[in-house]
């Protein structure tokens, strides 16, 4: 158990670097407008992380999983400090980056390093939703957005009240918005250790009806990570996030966290998936998706419903330079750690 | 958060009753200058006095208003714009006040033969000053109605800046007063009239731009 705990080490790096970045697309508008206090944020959304992930988590981590199964602990423990390395690499430059991205990018570098096959269908799977989920987020803002005015337009309300509202609307769209990261994002953080570590942890049994196995323990610990992450580095993104994209009124703020939160829900929610299917509905797969690219996409959308004048397309770009980079120096950083780890510290990596 | 409505529901109607008071400020305004023509000169005394203590309570109000934004961190985006438009709409107020003042000072006698003039130099900025109110009105309420306001205090500040013209020419013309100091006193009374519209217009602009950033 001990051995696990020390390996299971690079995961909670990962997930605190998860929480220092990814909380920011999810509070970084609201915070960054001043409408909600870091102090509120950070509890809210630390809550909503550790409840999504270890009651939702399972879906995408599946995904990532079919990815690259890495068997051995050391394996795991060096593909998931790789991909943290990137995460913290680039968010030392303060852009916000993808754990989506750095980790897949450390899982094929396990798979070069291993020999083991890339599998193609999950990997195009996972990168598919790279290209589609921005661009859903894009046209869920589009639409709130047209909504949104028109409600405004027919209620009246005042101004005062507006904002009373608008705060109210942040703090619940930002408990859905962390909801859904921990559940789709936890696979990121927790994904490459299900193999090789969950059957240490004890099964427990409240009554018949609630287990709490050895997944959901490792998800709540990658959850409690997320939330440190969230306390001790994320304030610094949410403000770049909230202030220098885009110019954001907290209205808008509030349709951009609501429209990528679906997203994230989306490709995360069993059970919707199974409603979906259920229903005879297009469903969506469970796939870790980039909390980042959607908040991006959002921003774009509105962008678009404005007429498209106030895109900042300089800092987009950069943040689309650090998207192909990320995933690159996973691979990378993979390759090399896991050289190093197994022919300097002798230890089984696959 | 219950607590933050009812804050919102206070401070809602301390901006209501700051334009209301506004509002009665323009309206004593218009029957003062109306009192003061027809001769009436205790009743435009008593006018004056009235648009002396809505100044005085609107102050109060604005500083209210003022200390409860920043102490309850309320509209942290449009803050500064909401000052900014109770603070010039309280420019409107002081015109209103002092150039009643003065004509309580001065009573000036000269005006006599422009009556007509005057009285619709006066209504053109009152009406002007009027849609301003109904502008930051629709500020805070209906901010797609703020535009259409904007551009009536535009009319009617042009309207007034004709008649204001017109006087000026009357005073200093072939026809007009023999006494340079008799002129003056007639340019000087006009410009102090339509000095109302003309800050109406000002505050518009700024209301304006104010308009464009809170669009959403």
């Amino acid at each position: 158990m001990g051995v696990t705990l020390l390996f299971l080490t690079s995961g909670l790096f990962l997930g605190w670097s998860l929480g220092s970045n990814d909380a920011a697309n999810v509070w970084g508008t609201a915070v960054g407008t001043r409408m909600v206090k870091f102090k509120q944020a950070a509890l809210i959304c630390s809550i909503f992380i550790i409840l999504g992930a270890v009651v939702s988590g399972a879906g995408a981590s599946h995904t990532l999983g079919k990815l690259g199964a890495i068997g051995a602990l050391a394996g795991a423990f060096t593909v998931a400090f790789s991909a943290a390395l990137s995460v913290y690499l680039m968010t030392r430059l303060a852009l916000p980056v993808s754990t989506t991205q750095a980790i897949v990018g450390a899982i094929v570098g396990w798979n070069l390093f291993s020999g083991t096959g890339i599998n193609g269908a999950a990997l195009a799977k996972v990168m598919g939703t790279w290209v589609f989920s921005p661009v859903l987020t894009a046209f869920f803002a589009f639409v709130l957005y047209f909504l949104v005015v028109f409600i405004l337009k027919h209620v009246k309300v005042h101004l005062i009240r507006l904002d009373g509202y608008t705060r109210l609307l942040l703090l619940l769209a930002g408990a859905f918005g962390s909801y859904s990261l921990g559940a789709n994002n936890i696979g990121n953080v927790m994904g490459v250790f299900i193999k090789s570590a969950a059957s240490a942890f004890p099964t427990f049994n409240l009554g018949s009806f609630f287990t709490f196995g050895g997944v959901q323990q490792l998800f709540l610990l990658g959850g409690l990570a997320i939330a440190v992450g969230v306390y001790t580095y994320s304030k610094r993104v949410m403000m770049t996030v909230g202030a220098d994209i885009f110019k954001l009124s907290p209205v808008t703020a509030f349709i951009v966290v609501l429209s990528s939160s679906i997203v994230l829900f989306l490709f995360a929610s069993q059970g919707l998936k199974n409603f979906l299917v259920g229903h005879n509905l297009p469903s969506f797969p469970l796939v870790p998706v980039s909390s980042s690219q959607s908040i991006v996409g959002g921003v774009i959308g509105i962008g678009l419903a404005k007429g498209g004048h106030n895109l900042n397309l300089r800092i987009l770009g950069k943040i689309s330079l650090g998207w192909i980079a990320t995933p690159l120096i996973g691979a990378v950083v993979a390759f090399v750690s896991l050289f190093i780890v197994q022919n300097v510290f002798g230890q089984v990596v696959y | 958060m219950n607590l933050f409505f009812q804050r919102a529901r206070k401070i809602e109607g301390n901006i209501d009753k700051y334009l209301d008071n506004i509002t009665k400020a323009i309206l004593t305004f218009d029957q003062g200058i109306k009192e003061f023509f027809n001769g009436n000169i205790d009743l435009f005394e008593e006018k004056y006095k009235e648009a002396s203590k809505l100044e005085s309570d609107s102050d109060e109000l604005r500083r209210d208003i003022k200390y409860t934004l920043y102490r309850d961190l309320l509209i942290p985006d449009a803050r500064g714009d909401v000052l900014g438009l109770l603070e010039t709409l309280d420019d409107v107020i002081d015109i209103i006040e002092e150039v009643l003042r003065e004509f309580s000072i001065e009573k000036p006698a000269t005006l006599g033969d422009y009556k007509e003039d005057f009285l619709s130099l006066s209504e053109k900025s009152v009406k002007s000053a009027q849609e301003l109110v109904s502008a930051s009105r629709a500020f805070f309420r209906d901010i797609t109605n703020v535009h259409d306001f904007i551009t009536q205090v535009h009319y009617w500040e042009h309207e007034a800046d004709k008649v204001e013209e017109r006087i000026k020419r009357n005073a200093f013309g072939p026809d007009g007063r023999e006494k340079l100091s008799e002129k003056v006193q007639v340019r000087y009374f006009a410009e102090r009239i339509s000095l109302l519209a003309d800050t109406a217009e000002d505050v518009a602009e700024r209301l304006d731009v104010y308009t464009i950033k809170r669009s959403i």
